[in-house]
C-alpha cells in the first residue's frame, strides 16, 4: 500500500527505544511564491534572504506578545513526563516527536539568543546556533505534531507544545517556509467561503441533493436553507460535511434535528466553512480573519443565534476564541451560549423530550466514541467542566443501544489524536499520519476484540476524513467511523415518516 | 573578623540580590507578556477559586506528573518534600529566639523531620538522577546543567547531613551558635565571623551558587508554574470576552468588530 511499515498493534500500549532520526525524512511540501504570496508570506518554497535575522526578530516579538511562549521556554526541567505522551513519538519512535524535544528545537535557539547561560555556557544548558540545519529540522517536526495538546495535560507546569509548534510554524512562514497545505487553503476562505472553494451555485445544488435524499428516506420534506435572511440560527459546519462520507450523514442529522424542533436555520455560503486553519498556522491575524467572515455572515442575515457542526479544531477556535476574535456577539440572543455546538442544541432537544426517537434503528451498530483532542483539551460542550466528555456520550446512549468506551487511558482528556489533525490532513504526510493513528488504532482493535464494538463515532471532520484514510491501513474498513450525528439522524423518526416511508421502501422494491 | 568571613559576607549579599532581583525581574517579565488568547487546558475551572484548587492539586501533591509516570512522580514529590522539610529546619538560623516564630520553628518535630529530610532528599534525588541516565528517552532530552544540577543539590544536601551527623561520622561539629550570629548579622548590617569548617564553606558556596544561578536555569519553573496560561485561566470564553491589548489595537485599527 505504500513505501513504508505500518506500526504493529498490541493489546497493551508499548513504550518504542527512541530511533534517532526515525522520521527525519518526513516534512510537508513547502508553499511556492504563489501560495505564500496570498498570504502575505515572503519566499518561492524556501528561505528568503536575511532569514535569520528576520526569524530573531519574528522571535523576539513572539515571546513578547504570548506569555505561554516566554514562560514555556523558561519552565521546562526536562523531566521527561511528556516523553511518552505524544502518539507521533509512539507511532515512529522518533525522539524529536517527544513533546519535550520538540519544543527544545526552539528552546535551544531560545537559550542561545535569550538567556545567560545559554550566550556564555550552550554547551552547558544544550544551546544551538541558528542555522539552516536547525531550521529545516524545524520544519520538518513542526510539521509532526497535530496540536492536539495530550502532552499539556501531563505536564506538570502546564507546558503546552502546540503554543510552542504555533509560533514556530508562524515565525518558519514568515522567514520563506510556509506549508504549502494550509497556505493553499487559507486564501480560498476568503476568496469562496470555504476550505474545498466550493461556490454558492455548488453548495445550493449539494444542498438541494441533500432536500432529496431526505425525502427519498423518509417521505418527509426536510429544508437545508443557504443564506436565508430572518432564520434563527446560524449554522458553522466544516465544508467536509457537504460531500465527504461520513461527514454528510451528520449533516442530514443536523437537518433532521433542526427540522423536529421546529427550529428556523440557515447556513451561509460566505461562513461555509466552520473550519480555521489560521490556528495551525499560528497567526492571530488569519484566525481572526477567517473568524470575521462568521460575524459578518451573522450581521448580514441578521440570526439570532450561531450554532457551529461536527469539527474539532473549529470548535476551539469557536469556544475559545470566537468572542475575542470576531465578537462581542451583543447582536445576538444573549440567551442562548454563544457559540453553541450542535450537540447542546440536540442534548438540549432530548432533554426536553421533543426528537421522536427509535433506538433500534442503530441496532446493526455498536459504538464507541473517539473523544477529538481540540474537543476534549480545550472545550466544553455543556455548562461544567467535562461536558465535552458526558455530552456526547449521552446522546449517542440516547439514540443507541450499543455503546462501550475503549480504555480510560485513551479517552477524555487523555485521548489520542486521530493522527491527522493540526494541518497535517495533507497526502504528503501519509507516512506520518498512519504511523501517528497507532494508539487511537490500538484502543479500538482492542474494544473490538473485547466489547464486538463495529463503529466508532467522532464529532470531528479531520477525524473522519482522517479514519477513513487510516482505518484500511490497519485491518479495518473505512466505513467504521461514522458521524454521531449520522447516529442522531437514524433514530429521529419525523413526524409523517411513518406510513409515507414504508411506502416508498415498497415502491423501491417493486421498481 | 576574618578575611574569609569578609568574603562570605560579600557573596552572601552577591546572592540574595542575584537571586531576589532575577526572579523579580522574571515575574515582571511574565506579568506584562499578554496571554492574547484563551487556552485554558480542559476540563478547567469555571472560577477563580477552582483555579486556586487546581494550582493546590499542582503544587501541593504534582497532580499532572502523578498522573503522567509514577516513578518520576514519587522520587520527585519525595525530593520537592524533603526540601520543604529541610527549609522549615534552617529558618532556626534566621529567627530570633525572641520572634513569636521561633517556638514553631524551634519543635522538635521541625528539627528532627528536618534534619532526617536529607536522607531523603538523597534518595529522590538519586532516582532522578538514575532515571536521567538509564531512560533512554529522558537521556536524550538532557543537557550537562541537568546532571550537574542534580549533583549540585546532592552535594548541598549531603554536606548539610554530614554536619547534622557529625558526632555519628566522628567529625567536629560546626559551631552553629557562632554561624547563626553570622547569619543574623547579615541581616541585621551587624557582621559576625563565620566558622571555618571547611564543609560548612563548600555548602555554604554551593547554596550561594545555588542562589545566583536561580534566576538563569529551570529553577525558574517555580514562578513560571504559576504564569502557564494553561492552568491559570478560567473556563469562561463564552461568557466573558477576553482581549490583549494588542488584540484590542488590531480590532480598533480596522473596526471590522463594531
Amino acid at each position: 500500500m505504500a513505501d513504508f511499515e505500518t506500526p504493529q498493534t498490541h493489546e497493551f500500549p508499548v513504550i518504542p527505544t527512541v530511533m534517532e532520526g526515525a522520521m527525519a525524512h518526513s516534512s510537508p511540501f513547502v508553499a511556492s511564491a504563489e501560495f505564500q504570496s496570498e498570504m502575505g508570506f515572503p519566499g518561492d518554497g524556501g528561505l528568503i534572504e536575511g532569514w535569520k535575522d528576520r526569524f530573531l526578530d519574528l522571535l523576539d516579538d513572539k515571546l513578547g506578545k504570548y506569555r505561554s511562549l516566554q514562560v514555556f521556554m523558561d519552565t521546562c526541567v526536562k523531566c521527561g513526563a511528556c516523553t511518552d505522551k505524544c502518539h507521533y513519538f509512539l507511532g515512529t519512535s522518533d525522539p524529536k516527536n517527544m513533546p519535550v524535544a520538540r519544543q527544545d528545537l526552539l528552546r535551544k535557539v531560545y537559550r542561545r539568543y535569550h538567556t545567560f547561560a545559554g550566550k556564555y555556557f550552550p554547551k552547558l544548558v544544550g544551546a544551538i546556533d541558528l542555522t539552516e540545519d536547525v531550521v529545516n529540522d524545524m520544519y520538518s517536526y513542526y510539521h509532526q505534531c497535530s496540536e492536539c495538546r495530550r502532552c499539556a495535560v501531563f505536564c506538570p507546569f502546564g507546558i503546552d507544545t502546540a503554543e510552542v509548534t504555533m509560533a514556530a510554524r508562524d515565525i518558519l512562514a514568515q522567514v520563506g517556509l510556509g506549508q504549502k497545505y494550509s497556505n493553499q487553503i487559507i486564501p480560498k476562505v476568503h476568496k469562496i467561503g470555504n476550505n474545498l472553494g466550493l461556490p454558492e451555485k455548488a453548495l445550493a445544488d449539494t444542498l438541494e441533493g441533500l432536500e432529496e435524499d431526505v425525502e427519498d428516506d423518509t417521505g418527509v420534506k426536510v429544508r437545508f436553507p443557504l443564506d436565508e435572511k430572518g432564520a434563527d440560527i446560524l449554522l458553522v459546519t466544516p465544508s467536509a460535511d457537504f460531500f465527504a462520507e461520513p461527514h454528510v450523514d451528520g449533516l442530514m442529522g443536523y437537518g433532521k434535528v433542526f427540522h423536529a424542533a421546529g427550529v428556523s436555520w440557515t447556513l451561509s455560503s460566505k461562513a461555509s466553512e466552520a473550519a480555521n486553519f489560521g490556528l495551525f498556522i499560528g497567526s492571530y491575524e488569519q484566525m481572526r480573519q477567517v473568524s470575521l467572515r462568521i460575524r459578518d455572515a451573522a450581521k448580514e442575515l441578521g440570526v439570532k443565534r450561531i450554532v457551529f457542526g461536527e469539527c474539532g479544531h473549529a470548535w476551539r477556535v469557536a469556544y475559545n476564541h470566537l468572542n475575542t476574535l470576531a465578537g462581542p456577539w451583543d447582536f445576538l440572543d444573549q440567551s442562548y451560549p454563544i457559540p453553541q455546538h450542535i450537540l447542546e442544541f440536540t442534548k438540549d432537544c432530548l432533554d426536553r423530550g421533543i426528537l421522536n426517537i427509535d433506538k433500534s434503528q442503530n441496532d446493526d451498530m455498536t459504538l464507541t466514541f473517539h473523544d477529538s483532542c481540540n474537543i476534549a483539551r480545550a472545550s466544553r460542550i455543556g455548562a461544567e467542566p467535562g461536558s465535552q466528555f458526558t455530552t456526547p456520550r449521552e446522546v449517542i446512549k440516547a439514540v443507541c443501544n450499543n455503546f462501550y468506551d475503549m480504555s480510560a487511558d485513551t479517552i477524555h482528556d487523555a485521548t489520542f489524536c486521530c493522527g491527522g489533525g493540526g494541518g497535517l490532513l495533507t497526502d504528503d504526510l501519509m507516512e506520518l499520519r498512519v504511523k501517528g493513528a497507532l494508539p487511537r488504532m490500538e484502543s479500538l482493535k482492542n474494544v473490538i476484540a473485547d466489547k464486538g464494538v463495529t463503529h466508532m463515532a467522532a464529532i470531528c471532520a479531520i477525524c473522519k476524513s482522517q479514519f477513513t484514510k487510516v482505518l484500511p491501513y490497519y485491518g479495518m474498513t473505512m466505513d467504521q467511523i461514522v458521524s454521531v450525528h449520522q447516529l442522531v439522524g437514524n433514530a429521529i423518526i419525523l413526524d409523517g415518516q411513518g406510513d409515507d416511508a414504508d411506502e416508498s421502501d415498497d415502491a423501491d422494491e417493486a421498481a | 573578623m576574618t578575611a574569609l568571613s569578609i568574603i562570605y559576607v560579600i557573596l552572601f549579599y552577591l546572592a540574595m540580590i542575584t537571586l531576589v532581583v532575577g526572579v523579580a525581574n522574571k515575574i515582571v517579565q511574565y506579568v506584562r507578556v499578554p496571554a492574547p488568547l484563551k487556552i485554558a487546558v480542559t476540563p478547567a475551572p469555571i472560577t477563580r477559586g477552582g483555579v486556586v484548587y487546581r494550582f493546590f492539586t499542582e503544587v501541593v501533591f504534582f497532580n499532572s506528573l502523578f498522573r503522567a509516570t509514577k516513578w518520576t512522580w514519587i522520587f520527585g514529590w519525595i525530593f520537592h518534600l524533603s526540601l520543604l522539610l529541610a527549609f522549615f529546619r534552617h529558618l532556626r538560623y534566621v529567627i530570633s529566639p525572641n520572634s513569636f516564630l521561633w517556638p514553631l520553628v524551634n519543635l522538635e518535630v521541625v528539627q528532627s523531620f528536618g534534619k532526617y529530610a536529607g536522607f531523603a532528599m538523597l534518595f529522590g534525588l538519586t532516582g532522578l538522577f538514575v532515571r536521567r541516565i538509564f531512560v533512554d528517552r529522558v537521556r536524550y532530552i538532557s543537557s550537562p546543567s541537568d546532571y550537574l544540577m542534580l549533583l549540585l543539590i546532592f552535594a548541598i544536601a549531603g554536606t548539610g547531613l554530614l554536619m547534622s551527623f557529625s558526632k555519628e561520622v566522628g567529625i567536629s561539629g560546626v559551631d552553629i551558635i557562632q554561624l547563626k550570629a553570622f547569619v543574623m548579622g547579615l541581616f541585621l548590617l551587624d557582621w559576625q565571623s563565620l566558622p571555618g569548617d571547611i564543609i560548612l564553606l563548600v555548602h555554604l558556596t554551593m547554596v550561594l551558587f545555588l542562589m545566583m544561578i536561580f534566576p538563569v536555569s529551570k529553577l525558574l519553573h517555580a514562578p513560571g508554574l504559576f504564569f502557564a496560561p494553561t492552568r491559570y485561566q478560567v473556563d469562561n470564553p463564552r461568557e466573558k470576552r477576553h482581549l490583549s491589548d494588542w488584540g484590542a489595537a488590531i480590532e480598533a485599527k480596522d473596526g471590522r468588530n463594531a
